[in-house]
């Protein structure tokens, strides 16, 4: 009876619902044409780049309307097979494509952000010459995204996860041409490379475990007799390392800061709309395995507090408007981690956040991306100053996005985020308050990291220099803006108004409606929470905005100040961890190959390659030598045959 | 004489192996009448059209199975597969072969074969801008000996093929264009050991004919069931007659030939080579050895088992060390020859259908690697050396790209065609109880895994060489070849259940 | 397997015979001749050139003379056998002759029955 009331099934696809492939193929097929057609397809390939997204889009959202005019449970999760690979000797993995709340959630997010900021992008990247490479490579990122939620099992998942990291990787180091971005570029692929690790060993658990790789088999399977809990604690704890590779969390955070080298549109959707978030999908999909293990849940939390903190506090010290949005990007991704370590219940919050995330991030960024299109692509805050009144749009749409960060009722991230607030506080114990009064604080600290940034930016004096003047951007640019601005005002109606998210999440992850009482009346949460906001910006105004922003950052600062904007030295500690080790291990590799057997640097190659030189001498490249190595084998295969017959 | 009665002789049934001999006689007399000036365009579309004839021939076959030639052919599942095979391998060295774009110094072949490297008329001759046409029918030639390799039903015939199939690849192995001493040395030493390897197939002919009185693999397996022969010439017979088509596959100890000549050779030679002729002489020894000699698996599986860890151990160790790109790939192959014996020596049906797949993927892959490094070049040729690669891939990302897609498929990782084909034979290898030999073959895969990355960390993470090597913008032929090689690469690793499905529908032999 | 050991000690002892019996019993003087490349006493001609390689007409001219030698002992029996063998032997023969045929042809368009 137990295994069956947990068994979790999916229904075969039908009529619409057969055409969730075609979400993943019109990218996929689109970024193939860019990237392999090479010039000829330069004049038309950025409405080419644009056009796959948005039929995607069209797609996802008839299918979402198909699927809300559904009954609820189980007939909303519609599996599509599409083929079996390698279907030999009992290793069946299928590539089945999995549309329910969750994953279509996802896909409107993906798609459709990503449609408006591939719009974006052909005023942003009008003069560059690699345009239709940028496009392609765009297109890849969302048909592996796309993939990455659309998968009904961890191997295909993982395709996808791989292939994000890939396209991240290429679009981080689009101008190669600047050293600063390819060494961005190598990081963020190594870094990424250790939480990939964890993923695949997670998987690998699971089929040695389980025996399958599918969400259905192994969510049925964690409640099957006999599964022991270290196990699930292992698995689970891998998935959070690949989910913190991918999540920029602590301790694997240190790429994102860097990862801004890359056009600022691919800033937007990858690094804060969408990639990123791509760990917080990972647990809340994998809720089942947290659910049967605490430990695990409990890291997950630690992780999503550590990191939202020092995201804020990171974000606090940088002069960089990208890099300040990058550690917020941390932050928040911090408060969804968090929400999803929580647990039963507090997954759609999480997921909720993330989408309001997806709406002010993106369109904060693309006005960053504005201003610094204005302003000869400086990024400094040092060098803007009062750019309100020569960029009123931009103006505007960022400031939707500030106010919904901050959490000012009524945007977005109000909704969201003092929903995170108060389920840590309901979590109850010790650490649900800690990771409460955790919240708030970092609710106040980006509050004023914000509001430093808006001053710096739209308000005070001019500080740029003579031979710049900025300009507000072309409309193609100032459309995607005002849209996401929308959604940063709407989406927490949308989204919050009567649970509807919620509702429509629970068959993915469960339910998520309140029980029992609250720690505190939720009214009074949100009255302090805001009060503590309000008093971030107090800060900021005072601390930044009352006396001129000088042209160069103080020199003397305190400790705090001064590890804040080495990015409280994470890049130092990662930096000695993983990159020395994979730069070094780069190096080896060249030299080893320079030096042929002589290099020789590691252990294995040693030994690998020392007894293939003494090999390689035997090849002499004498024709004679070769006729009798030949008369000896022939010799010893006849010979040998015999004994085996004698014997 | 009057008990002479004629074989029947179907023709249809050997219509792959047919067309592509008539092609090359055509060929022949293309040669002879057509002016200079539109030769080499009419030789390359003769020698397309007879392969795709052949192609079409092969189609329609399809699921028959046809003993003819008064049972010395036999044109059966895998017999067609294999030539299937073959055919698409040689379009991919046809196009190979027929480029002649600027990009690449107006292909890879000599004017005129015979000249002596350093001498006047050779001079003469590469300033002319022409090149040997000859190579065209004789691959054809080539071509024709390998379609009928591995429907060869008789040990005469078998050695008939193995005749018509190397003796146009010796020749085409002193054709390169630049390089012209490696070249001959190459051609001079496949010659010279080929006939070697020739006499001890020969030797094991005669000696298997002497046990069974009876050339046909049939009646060498009926033979081999019922006793009172004499044992001892059985396995001396088989010894000797695995010996010529080990040499002819590059397993271990007969590579020794493979890197030098690989070198030497026109790069789409060596394409042609590596790809088509290891899938004929693989398609041969799995007829021989799973027809005739399956019944005997217990005795000849120990020297199997040592000759299949020799060739992937020595095909791993050597490629490491190699500073070449093209002996690397030399070396590869030796190792793949390794990974195919293990479907032989797994004696079972997942095991041939297993191998049958893995030398389609293979072999494509090998075109299009081989294409691919012919695009990478300096003043004076190919830019093979391995230091020359430095930052390739970031000055030509597609070139890199395509390139690393090819060495990664030969590492076998997933998602590409190399871990369909693996995963296909190791697994049928655990089926049929070698699974030591399956772990020997992951433990060398991986050593092999190290240098494939290692081309790929060269060219995409070290820093450009000054004065680096020119990636030529391939003309029509070479990128058709490698545009069909990417093409296969990817989809036999994300959707390979159609062509399994036709492997696994191709077995078993019939005889 | 007693006969072919037999055969093959005869075979391996006479080789090894020849080589011996000729290096001890042979005279050795060495003179120009010795050197030429056919022992028959016609200068080859034309002469390899300043180190070149030897010239191949030679070889050349008795390859096709093989060539052809191969196709009278093919046609020979046939002809003999030509009523029993019918009309399967025809066809066959036919197809044979026009391979050689064809060999012909390019060679003798490509220069190869020429002398200079």
């Amino acid at each position: 009876m137990y295994s069956a009331l947990h068994a979790v099934t999916y229904a075969k696809s039908t009529g619409v619902f057969d055409l969730t492939f075609l979400l993943v193929l019109f990218p996929a097929a689109s970024a193939a044409v860019l990237l392999l057609g090479g010039r000829r397809t330069d004049r038309w390939g950025h409405l080419l780049g644009c056009a796959a997204p948005l039929a995607s889009f069209v797609i996802g959202v008839i299918e979402f309307f198909a699927l809300i005019s559904r009954d609820g449970g189980q007939s909303r999760q519609l599996d599509q097979h599409l083929w079996t690979w390698v279907p030999v000797a009992g290793f069946h993995a299928n590539v089945n494509v999995l549309l329910d709340p969750l994953s279509i959630t996802f896909v409107l997010l993906i798609t459709g952000v990503g449609s408006l900021i591939h719009i974006y992008s052909v005023g942003y990247m009008e003069h560059d010459p690699d345009r239709r490479r940028f496009f392609g490579e765009l297109n890849l990122f969302v048909a592996a995204m796309l993939l990455l939620v659309l998968a009904d099992n961890y191997l295909l998942l993982y395709v996808g996860w791989e292939g994000v990291g890939l396209a991240s990787y290429l679009l981080i180091g689009f101008w190669s041409h600047k050293p600063s971005a390819a060494v961005a570029a190598k990081k963020a692929f190594l870094v990424n490379r250790v939480g990939d690790v964890g993923l695949s060993i997670a998987i690998m658990l699971m089929f040695a475990t389980f025996g399958t790789f599918s969400f259905s088999g192994v969510f049925t399977a964690v409640h099957g007799p006999g599964v022991r809990s270290g196990t699930m604690l292992a698995i689970g704890l891998m998935l959070l390392l690949g989910a913190c590779g991918k999540s920029a969390q602590a301790p694997l955070q240190s790429w994102l800061l860097d990862a801004m080298e890359g056009p600022t549109p691919v800033s937007a959707l990858i690094h804060a709309a969408t990639m990123v978030t791509a760990g917080v999908y990972l647990v809340a999909r994998s809720g089942a395995i947290y659910d049967v293990s605490p430990h695990a849940r409990l890291a997950v939390e630690i992780v999503g507090a550590v990191t939202l903190t020092m995201g804020a506090i990171i974000g606090c010290a940088h002069d960089d408007i990208k890099k300040v949005l990058a550690a917020s990007t941390m932050s928040q991704i911090g408060y969804m981690m968090l929400a999803v370590g929580l647990g039963p219940g507090v997954y759609a919050i999480g997921i909720m956040h993330l989408l309001t995330h997806g709406f002010f991030k993106a369109n904060m960024f693309l006005g960053a991306g504005s201003v610094m299109h204005g302003n000869n692509d400086e990024v400094n805050m040092r060098r803007y100053g009062g750019l309100r009144k020569l960029m009123p749009v931009t103006f505007v749409t960022f400031g939707f996005g500030y106010l919904a960060i901050i959490g000012i009722i009524p945007f977005s991230g109000f909704f969201s985020k003092d929903k995170i607030i108060e389920s840590a506080l309901d979590k109850g114990g010790a650490t649900g308050d800690l990771f409460g009064a955790v919240a708030i604080a970092g609710a106040g600290l980006t509050a004023f990291y914000m509001t430093r940034l808006m001053i710096m930016t739209f308000f005070g004096v001019k500080r740029w220099p003579r031979d710049v003047h900025p300009h507000e951007s072309p409309k193609i640019m100032l459309i995607p803006m005002a849209i996401l601005a929308a959604g940063s005002l709407l989406a927490g109606y949308l989204l919050v108004l009567g649970g509807s998210l919620q509702h429509f999440l629970t068959p993915s992850v469960g339910s998520s409606i309140e029980q029992g009482a609250h720690t505190i009346s939720p009214w009074v949460l949100s009255v302090i929470t805001l009060a503590v906001v309000l008093g971030g910006v107090a800060a900021a105004w005072w601390l930044v905005g009352r006396k001129p922003v000088p042209a160069e950052p103080p020199t003397h600062v305190t400790l705090a100040t001064k590890a804040a904007r080495r990015s409280l030295l994470g890049d130092d500690i990662n930096e000695s961890i993983f990159m020395h080790p994979g730069a070094y291990l780069t190096r080896a590799l060249v030299f080893f190959d320079n030096r042929g057997v002589d290099g020789m640097v590691n252990g294995l190659a040693a030994l690998v390659g020392g007894s293939s030189a003494r090999l390689r001498r035997t090849q002499t490249g004498f024709v004679r030598s070769y006729a009798l190595s030949m008369l000896a084998g022939a010799l010893a295969i006849a010979v040998s045959l015999l004994l085996v017959r004698v014997g | 004489m009057s008990d002479f009665h004629s074989p029947s002789i179907a023709y249809a049934a050997l219509s792959p192996i047919l067309i592509p001999g008539i092609a090359a006689t055509v060929g022949v007399l293309v040669d002879a009448f057509v002016p200079r000036a539109i030769r080499w365009q009419t030789q390359t579309a003769v020698a397309l059209l007879g392969l795709i004839g052949a192609l079409i021939a092969v189609s329609v076959l399809a699921g028959t199975h046809t003993i003819t030639a008064d049972t010395a052919v036999a044109v059966d599942g895998p017999a067609l597969f294999i030539q299937g095979t073959i055919a698409i391998l040689g379009i991919g060295s046809i196009l190979l072969v027929s480029d002649r774009s600027p990009g690449l110094d107006g292909g890879a072949f000599v004017a005129q074969a015979a000249t002596a490297p350093g001498s006047q008329e050779e001079r003469e001759g590469a300033a002319s801008g022409h090149a040997q046409t000859e190579v065209f029918p004789l691959m054809m030639f080539a071509i024709t000996g390998m379609m009928l390799f591995p429907a060869s039903n008789d040990l005469l015939l078998l050695f008939v093929a193995l005749e018509v199939l190397s003796l146009p690849l010796y020749l085409m192995c002193g054709l390169a264009r630049r390089r012209r001493l490696l070249s001959q040395e190459a051609a001079v030493k496949y010659f010279l050991l080929g006939a070697f390897s020739s006499a001890f197939f020969l030797y094991g002919l005669a000696l298997l004919y002497g046990y069974a009185n009876t050339v046909s693999l049939a009646g060498i397996q009926a033979a081999t069931v019922s006793s009172g022969h004499n044992d001892n010439l059985l396995f001396l017979g088989l010894g000797l007659l695995a010996v010529g088509l080990l040499f002819k596959v590059g397993a271990a100890p007969f590579q020794s030939w493979i890197p030098d000549v690989y070198q030497g050779a026109p790069t789409p030679i060596t394409a042609f080579m590596a790809a088509a002729t290891k899938v004929a002489a693989f398609g041969a020894l799995l007829r021989v050895f799973y027809v005739s000699f399956g019944g005997l698996g217990w005795e000849w599986r120990p020297i199997a088992w040592a000759i299949a860890i020799l060739t992937m151990v020595v095909g791993s160790l050597f490629a490491i060390t190699q500073t070449d790109v093209k002996r690397m790939l030399a070396y590869s192959s030796v190792a793949h020859a390794g990974f195919i014996l293990i479907g032989i020596i797994a004696l079972n049906k997942s095991g041939l259908s297993g191998s049958l797949f893995y030398l389609l993927t293979y072999g494509l892959t090998t075109i299009g690697a081989f294409g691919t490094l012919s695009l990478i070049r300096d003043p004076d040729g190919e830019a093979t050396h391995l230091s020359r690669w430095a930052g390739l891939g970031r000055r030509s990302p597609v070139v890199g790209s395509v390139f690393a897609l090819f060495l990664l498929a030969l590492a076998g990782i997933p998602l590409t065609s190399g871990f369909t084909g693996k995963f296909a034979v190791f697994s049928a290898g655990v089926s049929g109880g070698a699974t030591p030999l399956v772990i020997v073959g992951v433990v060398t895969s991986a050593a092999a895994a190290f240098f494939y990355v290692r081309v790929i960390v060269m060219m995409f993470f070290a820093e450009p060489v000054a004065d680096g090597p020119v990636v030529a913008t391939p003309g029509g032929g070479t990128a058709g070849a490698i545009a069909i090689a990417v093409a296969a690469t990817v989809l036999l690793g994300i959707v390979p259940q159609p062509v399994l499905d036709l492997a696994n529908r191709a077995v078993p032999f019939y005889h | 397997m007693i006969p072919i050991l037999i055969l093959a000690i005869i075979g391996g002892g006479f080789a090894v015979f020849s080589i011996v019996a000729g290096s001890l019993a042979g005279p050795k003087r060495f003179n120009k001749a010795k050197l030429e490349s056919y022992e028959c006493g016609i200068e080859p001609s034309p002469q390899a050139f300043r180190g070149h390689r030897f010239p191949v007409k030679y070889y050349l001219t008795a390859m096709l003379f093989i060539v052809f030698d191969i196709e009278i002992i093919f046609l020979y029996p046939w002809a003999v056998a030509f009523n029993s063998l019918g009309m399967f032997g025809l066809v066959e023969m036919v197809l044979f002759i026009l391979a050689v045929f064809v060999v012909y042809a390019y060679v003798w368009r490509r220069g190869g029955l020429e002398w200079d």
